[in-house]
C-alpha cells in the first residue's frame, strides 16, 4: 500500500508523520531531539529510509543527523568509535564539522561594511538524486557543502562563495543563508542554489563554477534595484519534466524564467500581496504551482487574518485562493520557506507548517485541507516523501 | 578520573545520564579535559568550541570549585579538588533569553 511519510522541522525538534494514501489519519512520531532547531530534514531520493537532518543550537552549534530506517532511529554520521579514525588514533567525529575552503574572505553586512565569513548553521541538506550517500548542504553564513560519504565528512564547493561577487552578498533579516538547492534530474552538471540575500545562482558543470541568475529581478529596497546579484530570493522550484522553468517566491514578487534564470518575468498578477516565503510546483502539473501570500516584510503575518494558499494552473498570473479546512477568521500566522511541499501520489498532496505550530495536508492539490497537527512547536521546514 | 558535568542537551546528544568521567593525557587542564570528552564522546566535537580554532563557544561556560574559569588560559591547571575527584569540572550552557 503506498502512503506518505510527513518530515517536520520546529524550533524545538523534529517530528516524523506518516499515513496512507488517504492522508486522514496521522501516526505522529516525535519529537526528536527535543529543544534543538531542525532547520530541515530530507530523505533521499534513491532510498527513503536514508533520510538527513540539520540540528542547531545558538548554543551548542551544528548537528548532522542520519536516519537509516524512516526516521524511527537517528544517529550522527561519522562519530562512532570505530568510524573515522584520526592518525592520533581518535574517531573524527567531523559529521558536524564545515570549515570554509581556504581564506574565508568577506562579504557585505547590514552596515555595508565587510565582515569574514563565519559558519553558523545548515539550512538546506538536499541529497543526491543518484547516490545514496551524496548529501548538498546549504549554509549560513551562504555556501555549499558536499558529503560523498553519508554526511561523515563535508568540503565546501567553493566555487559558489568565491564568485568575484562574493563580497556583494549580504544578509537578509534571517541571516546570509543558502536555503535553496535544485539538482536538474535531466542534466547531472546542473545544479540552481538561492541564498538570501545575493540572488540565485546556477552551475552548468556539477558545482565547480557558479554564474548569478537575476536578470529581469527587480527589488526596490535595494541600492541598485537590478543589481547582478543582492536580490532577496525567498524560494526557488521546479517541476523535474521542465528544469529550465524556474519558479521564484522573490522577497516581493513571484517570478519565472523559462530559459534556466538567464531572464525572469514576473507573475504575481492577481495576488493580494506578493511578499511570501515559500513557492511550490504540483507533482504532476508543471504549469500548476502554490504560494502563501504573506501581508508585507513589516508584518509576517497572512492578510486579513486569513489563511489563504493561493494556486496558479497557469504557471502564474491567475491565481485562485484555496480555502476550504482553513481557518478563515484570527489568523497571524506564517509560513517560512522551508515549510511548504508536495507529495507524488497520483492525487497530489500539498503541505504546509506555520510558525503557530500548525502542519496541514491537503490531499486533492489544495481543494480540501485537514491538520495534520495543531500544536507542534513552530514549523522550520516541512518535506514529503512518497512512499509505495 | 575527572568528573564532568555537561549540560543537558549535550548529555542527550552524548546519550549518556548524568555526570561523566575521563581520564586525561598528561597535566589537567581545560583543554585536556575538552580533548578528553571529544576522545571520549566525538559527537560533541564542535558543540563546545569551534571545530577549527578550538575557541569556546560564546554561550558555552566553564565552572569548577565556584570560580568562573570561562576566561582562564585552556593550558591552566585545573583547581585540585577537580583533579583528585572531589568536585566536577562543570561546562554550561550560558542562561539567555527571557
Amino acid at each position: 500500500m503506498s502512503g506518505v511519510r510527513v518530515l517536520v522541522g520546529t524550533k524545538k525538534g523534529a517530528f516524523v508523520c506518516t499515513s496512507d494514501e488517504r492522508r486522514e489519519k496521522w501516526d505522529i512520531q516525535g519529537p526528536h531531539f527535543m529543544g534543538w532547531e531542525l532547520y530541515h530534514l530530507k530523505g533521499s531520493p534513491v532510498d527513503p529510509n536514508r533520510i538527513y537532518a540539520s540540528q542547531t543550537s545558538g548554543w551548542f552549534g551544528q548537528v548532522i543527523q542520519r536516519s537509516d530506517d524512516g526516521g524511527k532511529s537517528w544517529h550522527t554520521p561519522g562519530s562512532k568509535p570505530e568510524d573515522l579514525v584520526s592518525p592520533q588514533g581518535w574517531p573524527q567525529g567531523e559529521s558536524n564539522k564545515f570549515v570554509y575552503d581556504g581564506v574565508p574572505g568577506t562579504h557585505q553586512h547590514f552596515d555595508g561594511t565587510q565582515r569574514p565569513w563565519e559558519f553558523k548553521r545548515v539550512w538546506h541538506l538536499e541529497p543526491s538524486l543518484t547516490d545514496l550517500d551524496t548529501v548538498y548542504a546549504g549554509v549560513e553564513d551562504a555556501a555549499l557543502f558536499k558529503s560523498t560519504n553519508g554526511g561523515a565528512t563535508w568540503e565546501e564547493m567553493s566555487g559558489l562563495r568565491n564568485h568575484d561577487t562574493g563580497p556583494q552578498w549580504g544578509p537578509g533579516a534571517g541571516g546570509m543563508c543558502l536555503h535553496t538547492i535544485i539538482q536538474d534530474p535531466s542534466n547531472p552538471n546542473r545544479l540552481y542554489v538561492a541564498i538570501s540575500a545575493a540572488g540565485a545562482f546556477r552551475s552548468d558543470d556539477a558545482g565547480q563554477t557558479w554564474k548569478p541568475i537575476n536578470r529581469g529581478l527587480k527589488s526596490e529596497y535595494i541600492p541598485s534595484p537590478e543589481a547582478e546579484v543582492g536580490h532577496c530570493v525567498h524560494r526557488i522550484a521546479i517541476h523535474p519534466s521542465r528544469p529550465n522553468t524556474v519558479f521564484m517566491q522573490k522577497h516581493w514578487d513571484i517570478m519565472r524564467t523559462d530559459n534556466a534564470g538567464d531572464e525572469w518575468r514576473e507573475v504575481s498578477g492577481n495576488l493580494p500581496t506578493d511578499f511570501g516565503f515559500p513557492i511550490v510546483v504540483h507533482a504532476h502539473e508543471p504549469e500548476t504551482i502554490y504560494v502563501i501570500p504573506i501581508k508585507s516584510d513589516s508584518e509576517h503575518v497572512v492578510p486579513d487574518a486569513k489563511l489563504r494558499v493561493y494556486r496558479s494552473r497557469t504557471g502564474g498570473n491567475e491565481w485562485e485562493a484555496l480555502t476550504n479546512g482553513l481557518p478563515q477568521q484570527h489568523s497571524y500566522v506564517n509560513i517560512l520557506r522551508g515549510a511548504m511541499c508536495a507529495d507524488k501520489l497520483p492525487s497530489c498532496g500539498i503541505y504546509f507548517g506555520t510558525t503557530s505550530g500548525q502542519v496541514y495536508c491537503s490531499p486533492d492539490s489544495g481543494d480540501t485541507w485537514r491538520p495534520i497537527a495543531e500544536q507542534f512547536p513552530g514549523v522550520l521546514s516541512v518535506e514529503v516523501q512518497t512512499l509505495q | 578520573m575527572i568528573t564532568v558535568t555537561l549540560p543537558y542537551h549535550l548529555r542527550n546528544l552524548a546519550k549518556v545520564e548524568g555526570d561523566v568521567q575521563v581520564e586525561v593525557e598528561g597535566p589537567a587542564t581545560i583543554r585536556s579535559v575538552l580533548d578528553a570528552i571529544e576522545k571520549k564522546y566525538p559527537v560533541l566535537r564542535g558543540t563546545i568550541r569551534f571545530h577549527d580554532t578550538d575557541k569556546r563557544r560564546p554561550w558555552i561556560r566553564f565552572f569548577a570549585c565556584e570560580e568562573d574559569l570561562s576566561h582562564e588560559p585552556t593550558d591552566s591547571a585545573l583547581p585540585e579538588k577537580v583533579i583528585n575527584g572531589e568536585e566536577p569540572f562543570f561546562i554550561i550552557g550560558a542562561i539567555a533569553g527571557g
